[in-house]
Order: structure tokens, then C-alpha cells, then sequence
């Protein structure tokens, strides 16, 4: 039957209408780049259907119906830091008792401990501790990648990156050149925060600035290594700040092409210097899943982080601009110690079963993207999937 | 979007009723702004206004003995049990009280079915409330009613006239699960049959008491189960139009015989709220389950249908014993619905709006109660003994 003419994107057309988004529906129908006045508007839309269906528009146009995945494992090498960030719960300073390293044979332990999960990604993120010798880091990569050479070593955000050049006393390219010898592979998205030097000044200002960590990032993809980029959402950053961040990661994005996938991480405020804030909110998540699959034209993917989001948002938010959902994770420790409630690990089937029901097709990849598994004979795109 | 769901969406548009291959159709459908964006269109036509309403209630559970046994509850407690309790006048004044401190009105009184409670405990209880607190009495269901009329040996409008003269002022639509009696075989072989429920509820209207309707999805029902369940609701509402809301909430099946059970998502929640809000066309009011949703989906429901955000409850017993732990107060209530755009006004059981009080008032009364549970908490782990429990749903 040919569709009435009393269809859903009329319903849409004129929710978009309403809300005066009718400018910015017609360049996501022609591919156009929206601007950073395009995004201060879908801020400000409450219509978060109206959102997703835009959003929808390109993540279909991007990955068609497929869902990803990652079978992962974190390892937090460190909780000592000295960057005093009121927005993390899981630091401690030099001398407290609860502070601890893993050595390079604990690493090799935690491997080993999961031997039995078929894992392609190890990630390792933590504190910056500046006891810490440049072989320790080199000896920690090469630790997970002698006990267990397969996987990809996912690890140091841009603010430890730094750190490590800080204690090579090495120009930074030879650092990254090492780094890569010893076995790393790519790197995560973390410690973006917000690109605004406000918010830096406000709640991280021991950390790097906003231009800082973007010469950073461009290095690090100079040198042949691939990023994610996140986002902390939902303290004291602005509608505003947000989009300036979201520009900020698409123009460099545009010169390196280095970043993998967007991943806009929801504030934990529990245990934290900001535990009076409220959690973030549904509608928030879903809605910052959505712009940002509208703003960032040229990022191929956008990731919803289930630890943050909890599993069932997360599943909605595949409606909404996410192609990814991370992965199995096994033992999330920064978000728990910010009060996190979701589960701290979820089987592969657990993740498969949510991807199946939310209508997509569950695709497993690596670090890099690549894929690792597929349904043999899926039954190819569900109705309504692809419009 | 597929053909079919545009045919469907075309007749959401020209107001024409949905039948039930629609409703199979939708409850398939994975695409869910489209979904959500119909069920809103719906939700606006019938509530033009920015508001999204909630009540001030408790949950005054004041039993946890039965018989009915059903395998999707770990509330209950069969006669003889041990841990069974019956509240005592003084438990439930102070549980009334707590609620009347807090500026509420809605006693949600409900139970187990306890062979032990006959007529007159529930005439002279409520009378006892009415008399004592200006509160609106939200009690019962039909399986307790059904039973109470079986072992008073009267009618069931006897039976529910003479509560509603004692102060029985609308009754929630709990224990409905799913109205189709190969679903109620399995997981409730003893309750109330679907046509038991229906004319529990039918009985209510003809006499003036309105109810509520809910839905349990999510336990071992087929979606044609539920499009089962839905057309009884409509149909007796074309009948009497005594429904006040439609309450769909997920089975948790963590702590009860069915725990093989997956739990239902919250993607399955959004989706079913939208087939409900659209097939129920004589239906006004859509609540949301923060209780068994938790609070990111709840809010997220206000754009799939629901217009009302559902009791503050106080105490929840039912949900949580069988592994939810969802909690929420009036002042975060209002957060999320205004963060949703909406304006957050409080309304009685009937759905009639009521004047808000100051933001600051109901800073300082909610204050004020987190600091009696905070110390009842206290000296509960002090080893004080524990007031027994309250809290079914709805």
C-alpha cells in the first residue's frame, strides 16, 4: 500500500515546523553542514522524536542498520592524580592509603585473568601520577601485549599523553613513535571534558586547556594514531559550550581525520566535589546523543556508554544517532566510584539480545572498527529500519 | 518507515480507531520516534496544555498475607507465615500522617488478599481514616474485592456500595497483569479470572467509583496477549467511561518464581506506552512507572504518550521486594518533568488539577520528611523493630 498522505513525516514535518527546525530538516535531507547557531536551536528543542528522527536520518545514511559493539576490558593502571578535577570521584593524591599502581606483573595479571573472554580491546586509562618513570608506561603496554598479542592496546588519553612525554624529556613524536613500538594501538576519547576554557578554568584548570588538548589529539593523529573523542555533559557547561565543543572536535576532524567516534560521557556527580548536581536526565542523554549525530558530519560513528547512560537508555539511543554502544567492558571502575548503579560488565549475548530488540543488527568490531563478527544469516534490514 | 506503519499512522492522523492487527503491528515496530512522535500528537490532541501532572500519595500496604499466591509477586506471604503482618491502627496513622505532612491526599490502601479480613475490618478501617484525616481513599483492588464479597456473602455491588459509603473513594486498577485468562492460568492460576476483573471494574462505574486501569507486561504474554488486554479496556470504557488512567508497568521478575524471566527493557516500556496511548483512544490520562522504570525512562515517557507522572508513593514494598529500587521525591519529580519542557502540577485521583504550593514549601516539607525517614532508618539499625512494610503499585 502507497503511503496516505497522513504520514509520520508530516507528523514530524510539522513538530520540526513548531519548533522552528524546518531550515535545519532540509539540510539534513541535503547533507548540508549545520552551523553553530543550527545546534543552539536543536538545543533548544524539547521535541526529543523530532530529534531522533533527523538523527536517525544520518545514522542510517552512515550505518545503514548496523549496531556495533566491542568485546573490552579496562584496566585503570592507576587511581593517583594530581589534577584535582571536582568532576572525578576516583582519584586519590600521592599519599593516601587507598592510592594504588599496577605494576607492569599486575597488568600482566589482569590479562591473564580474562584469558578466557575472547577480548580484541584492553583499554587502559587513569590518574595522572608523576612518580610514574616513562619505562613504567612503555612496560605496562608491552605487559598486555606480550601476555596476550592479539589485542589491540586502547589506551592514554591526551592529558596522559602528555604526562608521559613530560617524564621521556622526549619531543613528543618520538614518544608516540615508542609508544606504538611497545604495542599501542589507538587511543580512547577521554578527558575532553568540555572544550571551553570556562568550564576548564571552573573544574579542571590543573588539567590541559581546550587548545591544548586539541594539539594534542592532532598530534597524536599526525603520528598515525587513531582517537575517540568524549564529552562530559550534565555539570556546569552551557547548551552553549556544549556546541562550541561539538565545532571544535568537527573542524579538527576535518584537518587529521583521525578520530574514530564520538562518545558524549553523562555526568556522575555522587562522591564527586559537584554531588549536589542532579543526575543527568533521559531526555538529556538522548537529546545529546542527537545533536551531536546532527552536528558531527564528519565523525563516522557516535557511541552511547551504557555505564554512564545504563543499559536501557543506551538501547533507546539507537533511535536516536548512536551506531555504537561500547562494549562488554569487564570491571568499570571510574564511573562506579561516581555512584554508577548500572552493572560493571554485560555478557556479549546480553549486548547482542539488547541490539536484536531495538530492531538493529548486532556487528562486532575491534578498537580500529574492523569487523569480527556477524550474524552468518541475519535476515537482513528489519522492516522500517531503512526508510 | 514502512508502508504499513504510515497506513497506520494515517489513520492516527484522521482519528480513526486502531483495531487490533494495527496495535499487533506497532507492538513489532522498532522504530521509535516514529512511534513516540504519533503518541505525542495523540497525547497533545487530548492535552493541549505544556503540563505534565502528579499526584501526592502513599502506599499504605496494610497486609502481606495471601492466599492468591501468584508466581510474578515477592510481596506476599501465605496465612501462617511468620513474616506476614497486618498493620495496626497506630502503623497506619502514622504512615496517613506522614503522607499528610508532606501536603498529600491519596492513600493508595492495598494488599494481599488475607482470609482473615472480612467486610467489617475494611468498613471500620476506613470509616476510621475518613474520620481522622481528610485524605481521598484509593483502595482496594478487584481480587480483593471479588474475595471480600465471596466471603461476606454478598453481591459485589452490595459489597462495594457498602465501601464506598465507608469511604472507599475510587479504586486502582491493580492486578489487571494482562486480562487474558491463558496469561492469568500461568503466573496467577488462583487470582481473579479477566472477566472477574472486568466486572469488579464494571460494578465500580455503574456505582460511581472510578478507577484506574493497568497493564503487567513483560512476564510470559505473546504482544497478541496484549493487544488482548488493551481491547477489554477499550471496550468497557466505550461502555462506562469510568477509567481514569492507563498504567502499563513491567514484570520484575528478580526475586519471584518466574526469575528465568528476562526483564522487560525500557525500549519495550516507551514502545508499549505508545501502542497503549494510541489504541486507547477513550482514555485520557497515561502514568508513568518511575518505579519500576527508573527515572531516565520515566521522563523520557512524557514524549511517548504520558501525561502524568504518578504518585510520590512514599513506600514501595511490592516492586522492591521483587528487585526494583527505584525511589523518588516530589522535589526530584518535579525536576525531570520540568526538564522535559512541561510545567509539573499537582492534580487529585481524579485527574483534577489542584493549586500548586511554593516551590520553597515543598522544599521545606519534603526536608522535613527526609529527615524523619533518615532517623526512622537510624534507629531501625539500631535495632529497633521494623515497621512492616507498604507498597503495592498503582
Amino acid at each position: 500500500m502507497a503511503p496516505t498522505p497522513h504520514s509520520v513525516p508530516s507528523v514530524f514535518e510539522a513538530a520540526l515546523d513548531r519548533a522552528g527546525l524546518s531550515s535545519i530538516y532540509r539540510k539534513v535531507l541535503d547533507g548540508t553542514r549545520l552551523t553553530g547557531d543550527d545546534g543552539l536551536k536543536l538545543a533548544e528543542c524539547q521535541d526529543v522524536n523530532a530529534l531522533g528522527y533527523m538523527a536517525n536520518l544520518v545514522r542510517e545514511r552512515k550505518s545503514g542498520n548496523l549496531c556495533y559493539f566491542v568485546r573490552n576490558q579496562h584496566i585503570n593502571y592507576t587511581n593517583i592524580c594530581n589534577k584535582d578535577c571536582s568532576f572525578c570521584a576516583f582519584y586519590v593524591r600521592a599519599k593516601d592509603p587507598a592510592g594504588y599502581v599496577l605494576w607492569p606483573e599486575d597488568v600482566r595479571k589482569r590479562v591473564l585473568e580474562q584469558m578466557e573472554e575472547p577480548v580484541t580491546e584492553i583499554h587502559m586509562v587513569a590518574g595522572i601520577n608523576p612518580r610514574l618513570p616513562y619505562e613504567y608506561y612503555l612496560d605496562i603496554v608491552r605487559a598486555v601485549k606480550e601476555t596476550r598479542p592479539a589485542v589491540t592496546v586502547k589506551a592514554f588519553t591526551m592529558i596522559e599523553l602528555a604526562e608521559i612525554a613530560r617524564v621521556a624529556r622526549k619531543p613528543r613524536e618520538e614518544v608516540f613513535a615508542e609508544l606504538k613500538a611497545a604495542g599501542l594501538g589507538s587511543l580512547p576519547g577521554g578527558g575532553a571534558e568540555v572544550l571551553s576554557d570556562r568550564v576548564h578554568r571552573e573544574i579542571f584548570p590543573l588539567k590541559l586547556t581546550p587548545a591544548e588538548w586539541l594539539d594534542w589529539a592532532r598530534a597524536a593523529h599526525l603520528a598515525g594514531l587513531r582517537s575517540n573523542a568524549t564529552m562530559l555533559y550534565g555539570h556546569i557547561e552551557t547548551a552553549a559550550e556544549r556546541i562550541e565543543h561539538l565545532l571544535k572536535l568537527r573542524e579538527l576532524q576535518d584537518e587529521t581525520k583521525g578520530f574514530l567516534t564520538f562518545i558524549p560521557l553523562a555526568f556522575h556527580p555522587e562522591n564527586t566535589e559537584m554531588a549536589q548536581l542532579p543526575a543527568t536526565s533521559g531526555l538529556l542523554d538522548l537529546k545529546q546523543i542527537a545533536i551531536s549525530r546532527l552536528m558531527l558530519d564528519n565523525f563516522e560513528h557516535v557511541k552511547s556508554f551504557w555505564i554512564m547512560v545504563t543499559p536501557p537508555v543506551s538501547q533507546l539511543t539507537l533511535w536516536y544517532g548512536a551506531d555504537d554502544i561500547d562494549g562488554t567492558i569487564l570491571r568499570e571502575e571510574i564511573t562506579h566510584a561516581a555512584g554508577a548503579r548500572t552493572p560493571q560488565a554485560l555478557t556479549r549475548n546480553e549486548l547482542v539480545d539488547l541490539v536484536k530488540e531495538a530492531g538493529r543488527e548486532p556487528v562486532e568490531r575491534d578498537p580500529l572498527y574492523r569487523i569480527i563478527w556477524r550474524e552468518a544469516a541475519h535476515d537482513g534490514a528489519r522492516e522500517g529500519a531503512v526508510a | 518507515m514502512s508502508d504499513r506503519f504510515l497506513e497506520i499512522a494515517g489513520k492516527v492522523r484522521a482519528r480513526q480507531r486502531l483495531d487490533a492487527k494495527d496495535a499487533l503491528f506497532l507492538f513489532e515496530y522498532p522504530d521509535l520516534p516514529a512511534l513516540g512522535a504519533l503518541a505525542d500528537m495523540v497525547r497533545w490532541r487530548i492535552h493541549p496544555e505544556p503540563v505534565v501532572t502528579y499526584v501526592v500519595g502513599r502506599n499504605l500496604n496494610y497486609t502481606n498475607v495471601c492466599w492468591v499466591r501468584c508466581k510474578f509477586c515477592a510481596f506476599y506471604r501465605p496465612p501462617g507465615d511468620p513474616e506476614g503482618y497486618v498493620l495496626t491502627r497506630d502503623q497506619l496513622g502514622e504512615k496517613i500522617q506522614a503522607l499528610v505532612d508532606v501536603g498529600g491526599r491519596e492513600v493508595l490502601f492495598q494488599g494481599g488478599v488475607n482470609p482473615q479480613l472480612k467486610l467489617d475490618y475494611y468498613l471500620d478501617t476506613f470509616r476510621w481514616i475518613k474520620t481522622n484525616w481528610d485524605v481521598h481513599l484509593h483502595a482496594l483492588s478487584p481480587v480483593e474485592a471479588t474475595y471480600i464479597a465471596k466471603i461476606s456473602g454478598l453481591s459485589l455491588e452490595e459489597t462495594l456500595s457498602k465501601l464506598r459509603d465507608a469511604g472507599l473513594d475510587t479504586l486502582p486498577g491493580a492486578g489487571g497483569e494482562i486480562l487474558s485468562d491463558a496469561v492469568r492460568k500461568e503466573i496467577s492460576p488462583l487470582k481473579d479470572t479477566s472477566d472477574d476483573w472486568i466486572e469488579v471494574m464494571r460494578t465500580c462505574h455503574r456505582i460511581g467509583v472510578r478507577t484506574s486501569a493497568t497493564m503487567m507486561y513483560g512476564s510470559v504474554e505473546t504482544p497478541a496477549q496484549r493487544v488482548e488486554h488493551l481491547a477489554r479496556v477499550r471496550d468497557l470504557q466505550d461502555e462506562t467511561g469510568g477509567f481514569n488512567s492507563f498504567i502499563p508497568w513491567s514484570f520484575i521478575p528478580d526475586q519471584t518464581e518466574l526469575s528465568s524471566v528476562k526483564r522487560a527493557s525500557g525500549f519495550d516500556y516507551l514502545r508499549t506506552n505508545a501502542v497503549a496511548r494510541l489504541f486507547l483512544d477513550n482514555v485520557r490520562n497515561f502514568q508513568a512507572s518511575w518505579v519500576t522504570q527508573g527515572p531516565k525512562v520515566a521522563q523520557i515517557a512524557l514524549r511517548f504518550g504520558v501525561n502524568d507522572f504518578g504518585s510520590t508513593v512514599l513506600e514501595e514494598n511490592v516492586v522492591s521486594a521483587a528487585g526494583g529500587t527505584h525511589t523518588m521525591d516530589l522535589p526530584e519529580m518535579i525536576r525531570l518533568i520540568e526538564d522535559a519542557g512541561f510545567a509539573a502540577i499537582p492534580r487529585d485521583t481524579n485527574y483534577t488539577l489542584r493549586p500548586a504550593p511554593s516551590r520553597e514549601e515543598i522544599d521545606a516539607r519534603w526536608g522535613r520528611h527526609r529527615a524523619r525517614t533518615a532517623a526512622l532508618a537510624a534507629a531501625e539499625a539500631g535495632g529497633a523493630p521494623a515497621l512492616p512494610g507498604q507498597g503495592a503499585t498503582q
